[in-house]
């Protein structure tokens, strides 16, 4: 799999514009547009799957979208910015969601992203500067039973206590993943 | 697909079935409790014990003890195998044939199960939700069928009227009226929609019946689509449920193959449609017109009502919106007849509600409870109360919406009225168990926190009042506030709620509205001293004049 | 179409069948404030400072969106709503800078007449005093986003009368903003036709022709009517 810090080079700036033609993620994009005949109220459905394939939603993705569902780039923006699941920036290579819904919270979620916010040296909805980590927050992730729980790369671990979230994220930093780099 | 073939396909399930079932909990909860591990341990197990034509291991929906996951139920002698690990899975198939066992067992007349009442989730923990076979095997889709063959949209209107059902949403508007409307309403083209945005932090009822059940939703939704003549649904259901979403889409892929969708449904003249929506994070599209707006493409901002969605709704046309528990509730009523289902629960609320339970108790999951029953014996009995001698200061019902009900008033019936009267709603089911360590002021910041970041910021009174209403809510928890602030705050409740032009913003301040009421002196102990000691003689010159009170400037 | 009569504050009323209460109102000379409103644009309900008292409704109905009934009673200007239209006023005063000394608009913001008519000589609220761009990038005009008061008007006109879709809102809740495009500088729009149409909307401050200063900036707020009216109706009313 690609890492997402592989994504961000690739995209950032403004040479992207000619590469785009070649990327292939635009042209499955497209297919997945298609598939929905070009229809505007299937801009939701579309940026999912943008942020499915880039990481992230960036002017040069947005304005694709908007160009082929024939929508003005401020509705697009509009759109993408509402709703609290897309997200305009890079994303780091490792995604941590403390659950900050009531139950999670009743028991203690808050220290937990508290210790979080302390070791990584970042706050919820930021990216640690090596581009390892993202910390996240969610409403409720409905793990009420397991409460507090956290999200790891997508995995949901229950009943996490500080220590239990900063082995994870420290293991995380520490190691390189996806094997790209053999020494 | 004709009648015939749900009882040949019933048939064929039945004939499968084997001496022994291990129904595994496939639902969110156990899954991240490495469930997925411990199934294929026990499919390890039974294979290598030579048992395959004796067991059946079955992945299946919630097995509804959450806390104890990941959970394993035995046929037919009923054990629950707790907290079961991979490598416990020998010992659990050995224990089937009366071998001993190490892991903790419990069985279904433990307290938890006891008070219960299945109807939504009859299935739930029972059936393969990948599977529609096995949902057939439980009578699935023969009221679809009922319907279809007997029953004229008028008369399944008067099915669901006669039956009580409310809107299981929270606000409890009853169904029959709602779909009756909607029929009346002329139109050429109607939608169904069903609303699984469940957003309220502490709240998992319809994620279960999703990942547990999904075709009882569907079925549900293609008897709604015929009563009120639909051609189209659409489930709604948030990004943050991925395993539902994927069940559904299996569903609907099989419900298609099996003629259950499209066109001439069961050979039947009418035809109905359902795709699923996907949210992207907003506690808002809970609120009808706000859902529709977002299955449009757009932001999720409400409308103002009149006119109401059963008029003018998605893309403009008539549309029925009801949630994921409410649509499970159609088939049985249908199947069981409305008389029963009237039997069930109190005089205004009919039939059983689903909650999540969670927080400061011992016994966390997923209940179903008929109508009526008592707060205190759902905290005590189901949830076995606080755990290790702490004692329950306050149950949180509604999320966001709701509010804080005092341990004193743990008597009350549930039922839509008497939560309303404390100053609570029912809501969608969450149901959090808090204990006296709890800041109830804190809580109340908690749910404010929450409204501003989920405000879709149309309308003033909730854009601005809700932050107003936060930071005074973090005054006193620093307690920097005085009576002047907690007035203020108070006005600011009254004013939001009754000026928002949404549900979330007109409940919103029922979190702090029910903690006022109920725990308000935990409001006072936090404020400034009223006689001003001498390090306050700052506050105290201001005296006279609200403390904060500033000048509009530039006037 | 057939006639309606309704009561509004008492005064017995005669208005078409479609018509809403706030234009019933305002033909029958009874002033109900409004801040998101504007005649010419679609109407949202999004302000609630037209919210009114109707019989038989336990909720408070916005007049602009709110149709005429036979023998609809209307109570447009109780204490309680005096009560809530202020706050509401002083939540806006409070929510971004609005200092009018130095402001284009001063003297002639729909802001400001109305803290003026509700008497309002403080604030109770905390001032929120975010810091906020001003953008002046447009050769015509600029955008003062201390001054916004996110009634929308300006991305009405330009969708719904200019046909642009220049402006829209970006983010949510308390953390809204009026953009341009993908919220690029308004100068660099691709879309904007610089048709003003916005600046003639706004009721405040926020959008301003460039080389205004202090006080200076007044608009024509009929013209969105007249245009909107000469297209729908072929009638150029001046």
């Amino acid at each position: 799999m690609e890492s997402k810090t592989g994504v961000r080079q690739e995209t950032s700036g403004s040479k992207v514009r000619e590469s785009a033609s070649e990327d292939k993620r635009f042209k499955i994009l497209e297919t997945q547009m298609k598939r929905y005949q070009y229809r505007q109220d299937s801009l939701i459905e579309v940026l999912h799957k943008a942020q499915d394939l880039f990481g992230y939603l960036d002017d040069e993705v947005l304005t694709f979208v908007a160009q082929r569902l024939k929508l003005p780039p401020s509705r697009v923006y509009s759109v993408a910015t509402f709703y609290h699941l897309f997200t305009l920036k890079p994303q780091g290579e490792h995604t941590c969601v403390v659950c900050m819904g009531t139950a999670c919270y009743v028991k203690g979620a808050d220290k937990v992203l508290a210790a979080l916010e302390h070791d990584l040296g970042i706050k919820a909805g930021e990216t640690t500067s090596d581009g390892r980590v993202s910390l996240v927050t969610a409403r409720c992730i409905g793990a009420c039973g397991l409460a507090p729980a956290v999200v790891y790369d997508g995995k949901v671990a229950a009943r996490q206590s500080s220590d239990d979230a900063l082995a994870v994220t420290r293991q995380w930093r520490e190691h390189v993943t996806g094997g790209s780099h053999t020494h | 697909m004709l009648l015939a073939d749900l009882i040949r396909i019933k048939e064929q399930e039945l004939a499968g079935r084997k001496p022994f079932t291990l129904r595994v909990c496939m639902a969110a909860g156990c899954v991240s409790s490495n469930a997925e591990a411990v199934l294929a341990a026990l499919d390890r197990a039974v294979k290598d014990a030579g048992l395959e034509s004796q067991i059946e291991v079955r992945p299946v929906g919630c097995l509804r003890l959450c806390c104890e996951g990941p959970l394993v139920a035995a046929d037919p002698d009923g054990k629950l195998y707790k907290k079961v690990r991979p490598e416990d899975a020998v010992s659990v198939v050995k224990a089937l044939q009366g071998g001993p066992t190490s892991v903790r067992t419990g069985d279904m007349r433990e307290p938890f199960f006891e008070k219960q009442f299945n109807i939504v989730l009859a299935n739930s923990g029972l059936i393969d939700p990948e599977r529609i076979e096995s949902y057939i095997a439980a009578d699935g889709y023969v009221a679809l069928r009922n319907v279809l063959r007997d029953m004229s949209p008028a008369d399944v209107i008067s099915a669901i009227t006669k039956s009580g059902l409310r809107g299981r949403g929270g606000a409890g508007y009853p169904t029959g009226l709602k779909w009756s409307t909607v029929a009346k309403t002329k139109s050429a083209r109607k939608y169904v929609v069903c609303n699984g945005d469940e957003g309220d932090p502490g709240a998992f009822m319809d994620r279960s019946v999703l990942e547990s059940d999904p075709h009882r939703v569907i079925e549900g939704m293609i008897i709604a689509g015929y009563a009120v003549g639909a051609q189209q649904g659409f489930i709604y259901v948030r990004a943050e449920y991925p395993l539902a979403i994927k069940r559904l889409q299996t569903a609907l892929k099989q419900a298609r193959q099996f003629g259950l969708l499209g066109s001439n449904v069961l050979e039947s003249p009418f035809s109905f449609n359902i795709d699923i929506r996907i949210g992207a994070g907003a506690f808002v599209c809970g609120e009808e017109t706000a859902l529709m707006a977002s299955i449009e493409g757009l932001r999720g901002n409400p409308r103002p009502r009149p006119p109401f969605p059963a008029e003018s709704g998605l893309f403009g046309e008539p549309t029925l919106i009801n949630n994921v528990e409410t649509f499970a509730n159609v088939a049985p009523i249908i199947l069981q007849g409305p008389e029963w289902y009237a039997s069930i629960g109190t005089e205004k609320s009919k039939g059983t509600k689903v909650f999540a339970l969670a927080g400061k108790i011992t016994r966390t999951g997923l209940i179903e409870v008929p109508m009526g029953i008592k707060l205190r014996e759902i905290v005590e009995e189901i949830g076995g109360g606080a755990p290790e001698g702490a004692k329950i200061k306050a149950v949180q019902t509604g999320g966001p919406s709701g509010g804080c009900i005092p341990a004193s008033e743990l008597d009350t019936p549930v039922d839509y009225e008497s939560l309303t009267k404390l100053g609570s709603i029912m809501g969608s089911g969450g149901m959090i168990v808090m204990d006296e360590t709890t800041n109830m002021v804190d809580v109340a910041r908690f749910f404010m926190d929450f409204c501003v970041d989920e405000s879709c910021g149309k309308c003033i009174p909730c854009r601005a009042g809700t932050v107003q209403m936060h930071r005074l809510l973090t005054k006193i928890l620093n307690r920097q506030a005085t009576e002047s602030d907690l007035k203020t705050l108070e006005d600011l409740c009254e004013l939001v709620r009754s000026t928002s032009l949404c549900g979330l913003g007109q409940t919103a301040p029922n979190p702090v509205l029910s903690t006022l009421r109920f725990f308000r002196s935990e409001y006072i102990e936090l404020l400034q001293p009223k006689s001003p000691s001498p390090e306050c003689a700052s506050t105290a010159e201001k005296k006279g004049e609200p403390a904060d009170d500033k000048p509009v400037e530039g006037r | 179409m057939a006639a309606k009569t309704l009561t509004i504050d008492g005064q017995l009323v005669s208005a078409e069948e479609g018509q809403t209460v706030l234009d019933a109102a305002r033909d029958a000379g009874i002033y109900i404030p409004t801040l998101c409103h504007l005649n010419g644009i679609q109407d949202i309900g999004a302000c609630r400072l037209c919210l009114v008292e109707i019989t038989g409704s336990p909720k408070l109905l916005p007049a602009c969106v709110t149709k005429v009934q036979e023998g609809m009673e209307v109570q447009t200007s109780s204490d309680r709503l005096r009560r809530y239209r202020r706050m509401i006023l002083e939540l806006l005063l409070a929510e971004r800078n609005h200092v009018c000394s130095v402001c284009v608009s001063n003297g002639h913001c729909e802001l400001q007449t109305l803290a003026a008519e509700h008497g309002i000589d403080h604030v109770r609220f905390e001032y929120l005093s975010p810091r906020l761009e001003v953008d002046l990038s447009h050769r015509l005009f600029g955008m003062d986003h201390n001054r916004c008061i996110l009634c929308t008007r300006c991305v009405r006109a330009c969708w719904h009368v200019e046909g642009a879709g220049t402006k829209n809102v970006a983010g949510r809740g308390i953390q809204s903003r009026i953009i341009s495009d993908l919220n690029q500088p308004w100068g660099q729009s691709e879309t904007c036709t610089a048709c003003g149409k916005c600046v003639a909307a706004c009721p405040t401050g926020a959008l301003f022709n460039r080389g205004a200063t202090v006080a200076e900036m007044q608009r024509d707020r009929t013209r969105l009517e007249y245009i909107v009216t000469a297209r729908e109706k072929s009638q150029w009313i001046v």
